[in-house]
């Protein structure tokens, strides 16, 4: 444990500029260079999956410029800021949930949005952040692992608000929030036997779960297991997207070549099917060139994560990285019909701005948590 | 920072780096899951959905062949394909329809029908799909949507292939037409029809319809998920329909019409030796461009109450009494069975008895005919001569030497719908009206009248096989084919029919000089009419058809009898009598008498036919070969095939 305290000082006096500079404003730059690597594949990708329009291509560019601008600033708050406003920013996002419920604006036939005057907000993408800090900054203000009562508490402080997105309903986002909670509390050393135990009554609630789906949501779920039943309704997606993964075989069909793709078999082929895109001009080489980047920005994460230097700051990046990886597999899971179609972005690749700047919000922190380290009391 | 904190802090490091840990692996599974099911999908599945992949892409657009051009037998066209212009929506592109319909309406004429129609079109196809909205579009309409075109999205104007008839409703009973192809015919069709939208409907149209036709060409076109053509990959081009010249001349055909004219009639005019059908006229007519893309409700309204019945093919289906104009064949009979010989001798009174009864059977000169003999008696029609011949025969006798002709049975013309008229026996009438055979009935059927019924095409047809001493041609239309792209004519082969057996070869002689008589003979029927100016030689029989029935007593007076109840009048000739070329058939519906009605109308047929269109001179110096083409010869490729002039060097013999 102590020598990983240690590397932070141990940089040469020699370094350049602008690793300097990056240094001076909390940037980490082995994040920074995967994800800018990670953009720019995905920029390749959205151009070909985007019809070639250079208009979508710059809004995208855009939206990764805002995206980036939102992660340095969020890179320079301390993790004892965040952990202070935790309560405050979970309150105010149920609040703002709640309001979705009441008054939101009702897109793509699901009320996600609220109208703040000139713009419109997302407060299911805020909650995506304010659930793990919530719950990590519970968990933090005492030794863990945490006794079974405040296990519970913390299993409520996620599942609120995932019940509340659920509701509007945003299957996909929900349990990606749920997600963040659970890893919190998984961080946080709970015992194995609540696990398995946790585990078994989440089984038994399965049942009781696909009652109160809606009819698309079960829909979605039987189209998954046969998706050939209904190939011209729902499985026509899962369907043409494994179409456009398996023609693309090893080597791909070259970029702009993609018939699925260009002949518009492949369903949302700029957002949440953009992985069918890349597997059909990139093929299964590509694929393995954009896993690994994802890959090598995980196990950065959770470096990063381990050598957290307090239990919340710890917590959290591993609940944000953890979910990061979700966001991975559920997507390609879903694209490549492993998973039920629900509607989870390719993070960083898929065209869309709000989603992507929560992500690379979150890596901001992980960003901040890492590089404000030094003044962390030990 | 106490003691037990920092002891807490290192255990809870631990703890914390031993979950990340498990992490790590679960995400090295889910990686490990992900590859090997894009390998299961990538690399072992590749060629099937690769397979599957070009399905998708690839969409076989089918090109409808051009149809067959139909010629005259001297290659005068007779329906050909000519581009017509339609207004086609595609209704993806279009905005609002009921708005769209609205605006169009105020712009070309839409009719209530145009729009039915249009609506359960495009309720049948694809939404990305253009359906025709308006066919036929005039100059102007064209010129008035080009101006107003950036209003209407998705309204485009279309050139097609139309069927066109460019004589109109000259020979329109022959020829047919082709109309849009509709439910119950899609149900038979194949997939070579997957591109034609019209189909033969009638006539020579619908019986060489397959010939016509030719074969569906496919265009592999890169398409859209939503169908939208991208470009053409591949083209298997159609194969053209065959061009078909007819039997008919229509130069004969519009000189009969013309004579015809208002009139109800029907002429069919036949080639004895091979069965060509020259002329093939049913009046009045109807214009079968109408039908080629729906006649309005108003115009099929108006051809379906007329009292004209225009849409009757009276040549084919039209059954008639045949009237004298079976006398002949009676003679024939009666020589054939040996019921009378050529000097046997009848007196005529004006009328006939059965031994018996008081019935009085009329001739139709009330002085009568005095002693008469076979050949006389069919020169002057003399009634009570075949009354007394029928009654030596005997229905039944009657009824096998007639049927030996083809009366009461298809005579096989490729046309569709010919009907067959009646040769009754008395195992006919039993059959049909489960009643026996009455004596008067017999003579009766001897005049041609009561239960006998004669299309005029048979009328035709037993003329001919009488001209070409007892063989029968199958009467037919189709004279050659011509394969796409080729300057090959092939003349199709006459075939027989049936040899009517004869005992006696002069007995053809008889019966043909008897005719000769009816129009040369000083006291012949047709002789006035027609014989005395003709310079050829012309075989014929006049009839008359009863359409009332006369009292008994009463006299027929034709001026104060009710135009459609006058009688038919008939006539059948062949000419010249020595070498036939022509053998006719016509009946002028409530014409009164074949002589004064029937016989000049063919007298003017066989003028113009052997005299201007074969360039005889006279009937005793008869012209050898005609026009058609002997066998399959080559001929130098026309440079248009749609004019006249040219193509008579393809047909017409030097």
């Amino acid at each position: 444990m102590n020598q990983k305290a240690i590397p932070v000082y141990a940089r040469p006096k020699e370094q350049g500029f602008l690793f300097r500079l990056l240094q001076r404003i909390h940037v980490d730059i082995p994040l920074l260079c995967g994800l800018l690597l990670l953009s720019t594949a995905g920029l390749v990708v959205l151009y070909s999956a985007g019809g070639q329009s250079l208009d979508v291509l710059m809004r995208q560019v855009m939206r990764l410029a805002l995206a980036f601008a939102v992660m340095l600033v969020l890179a320079q708050v301390h993790p004892q800021h965040l952990q202070r406003w935790a309560p405050w920013l979970f309150g105010a996002g149920i609040l703002l949930l709640v309001a979705v419920l009441l008054v939101g604006d009702i897109g793509k036939g699901a009320r996600r949005w609220l109208e703040l005057g000139a713009f419109r907000f997302q407060p299911s993408e805020m909650m995506r952040i304010a659930v793990p800090m919530m719950v990590a900054w519970y968990l933090a203000n005492s030794p863990l692992p945490p006794h079974p009562l405040k296990l519970i508490i913390a299993g409520v402080l996620a599942i609120v608000p995932t019940l509340l997105i659920a509701k509007q309903p945003d299957l996909g986002t929900s349990l990606l929030i749920a997600c963040s909670g659970i890893f919190v509390i998984f961080l946080s050393g709970v015992r194995w036997r609540y696990i398995i135990l946790v585990g078994s009554l989440v089984a038994a609630f399965v049942p009781i779960a696909w009652s109160l789906m809606h009819d698309y949501q079960r829909q979605r779920v039987l189209t998954f297991l046969d998706p050939e039943s209904d190939p011209l309704g729902t499985g026509y997606h899962i369907i043409q997207s494994k179409i456009a993964i398996g023609s693309g075989g090893l080597y791909g069909k070259g970029w702009l070549n993609g018939t699925q793709s260009y002949l518009d078999f492949i369903p949302e082929r700029s957002t949440d099917f953009i992985f069918a895109v890349l597997s059909e001009e990139f093929g299964l080489i590509g694929i393995l060139a954009v896993l690994a980047i994802y890959l090598f920005i995980v196990m950065r994460g959770l470096y990063i994560a381990s050598q957290a230097h307090d239990t919340f700051t710890r917590l959290l990046a591993g609940s944000l990285i953890l979910t990061f990886s979700v966001y991975i597999f559920v997507n390609i899971g879903m694209v490549t019909a492993l998973l039920p179609v629900v509607g989870v972005p390719l993070p960083l690749i898929s065209y869309g701005g709000t989603s992507m700047v929560t992500v690379m919000a979150g890596f901001g922190i992980l960003m901040s948590i890492h590089t404000h380290r030094k003044l962390v009391p030990t | 920072m106490t003691k037990t904190h920092l002891k807490d802090y290192f255990h809870e490091s631990e703890m914390f780096n031993a979950r990340v840990i498990v992490a790590i692996i679960a995400i090295l599974v889910l990686m490990g899951v992900v590859i090997a099911r894009l390998v299961f999908l990538q690399i072992i599945n590749h060629a099937h959905y690769t397979t599957l992949s070009q399905e998708n892409r690839v969409t076989l657009v089918p090109i409808p062949p051009p149809r067959g051009i139909i010629y005259d037998r001297n290659g005068i066209v007779l329906a050909q394909n000519s581009p017509s212009f339609s207004l086609e929506i595609t209704p993806d592109e279009a905005g609002d329809m009921d708005t769209t319909l609205r605006e169009l309406g105020g712009l070309i004429a839409l009719s209530e029908r145009d729009i039915k129609r249009f609506r359960r079109e495009i309720a049948q196809k694809r939404r990305f799909e253009a359906a025709p909205l308006r066919f036929n579009l005039t100059e102007e309409e064209m010129a008035r949507l080009a101006v107003n075109r950036y209003r209407f999205p998705g309204v485009e104007v279309v050139a097609r292939m139309t069927r066109e008839y460019p004589l109109g409703s000259l020979a329109v009973h022959a020829i047919g037409y082709v109309g849009r192809i509709n439910e119950a015919e899609l149900k038979k069709l194949d997939t070579n029809y997957s591109g034609t939208t019209h189909i033969g409907k009638l006539g020579v149209e619908k019986t060489y319809e397959d010939m016509l036709h030719g074969t569906v060409g496919v265009e592999q076109v890169e398409t859209t998920a939503r169908g939208r053509a991208l470009r053409v990959l591949g083209r298997i081009p159609p194969t053209a329909g065959k061009n078909i010249y007819l039997t008919i001349d229509i130069r004969l055909q519009a000189a009969i019409e013309g004579v015809l004219g208002d009139r109800r009639g029907a002429v069919v005019a036949i080639e004895p030796k091979t069965g060509e059908v020259l002329a093939f006229a049913s009046t009045p007519g109807y214009d079968p461009n109408l039908f080629v893309n729906g006649i309005s409700s108003e115009e099929y309204k108006a051809l379906q109450t007329s009292l004209d019945k225009p849409m009757i093919n009276r040549a084919l289906q039209g059954q008639y009494p045949p009237g004298s104009t079976v006398k002949p064949f009676y003679a024939l009979a009666g020589l054939e069975y040996n019921k009378v010989s050529p000097e046997d001798t009848v007196a005529c009174h004006g009328h006939f008895q059965l031994p018996g009864v008081a019935h009085q059977y009329r001739d139709w000169k009330k002085e009568g005919h005095g002693v008469i003999n076979l050949e006389h008696a069919v020169e002057q029609s003399c009634d009570v001569y075949f009354y007394t011949l029928a009654l030596k025969l005997g229905i039944d006798k009657m009824a096998e030497f007639m049927t030996r002709f083809g009366l009461g049975h298809k005579t096989g013309i490729d046309l569709p719908g010919e009907m067959s008229g009646v040769m009754p026996s008395s195992a006919w009438k039993r059959k049909t009206y489960k009643q026996p055979w009455y004596g008067g009935e017999t003579l009766i059927a001897g005049i041609g009248q009561g239960y006998v019924l004669t299309t005029p095409l048979q009328l035709a047809t037993i003329t001919a096989t009488i001209a070409n001493q007892g063989v029968q041609m199958k009467p037919h239309m189709l004279h050659a084919i011509q394969e796409p792209g080729s300057a090959v004519i092939t003349r199709q082969k006459p075939q027989q029919n049936v040899r009517v057996p004869v005992v006696n070869e002069e007995n053809w002689r008889a019966a043909v000089n008897s005719m000769v008589s009816v129009v040369h003979g000083g006291r012949g029927t047709a002789y006035s009419s027609i014989g005395r100016t003709a310079t050829y030689k012309i075989a014929g029989k006049t009839g008359t058809a009863q359409v009332a029935g006369i009292k008994q007593g009463a006299k027929y007076n034709e001026s104060q009898t009710p135009e459609r109840l006058r009688d038919h009048a008939l006539f059948v000739a062949f000419a010249p009598a020595e070498a036939p070329q022509i053998a006719m058939g016509v009946i002028v519906e409530n014409g009164g008498h074949g002589s004064s009605t029937a016989a000049p109308v063919a007298r003017i047929a066989m003028d113009y036919y052997l005299k201007d269109l074969l360039g005889m001179e006279s009937a005793a110096k008869a012209p050898e070969a005609k026009s058609p083409v002997e066998g399959t010869k080559k001929v130098e490729p026309t440079p248009s095939p749609a004019s006249p002039e040219a193509a008579q060097g393809v047909t017409q013999d030097e």
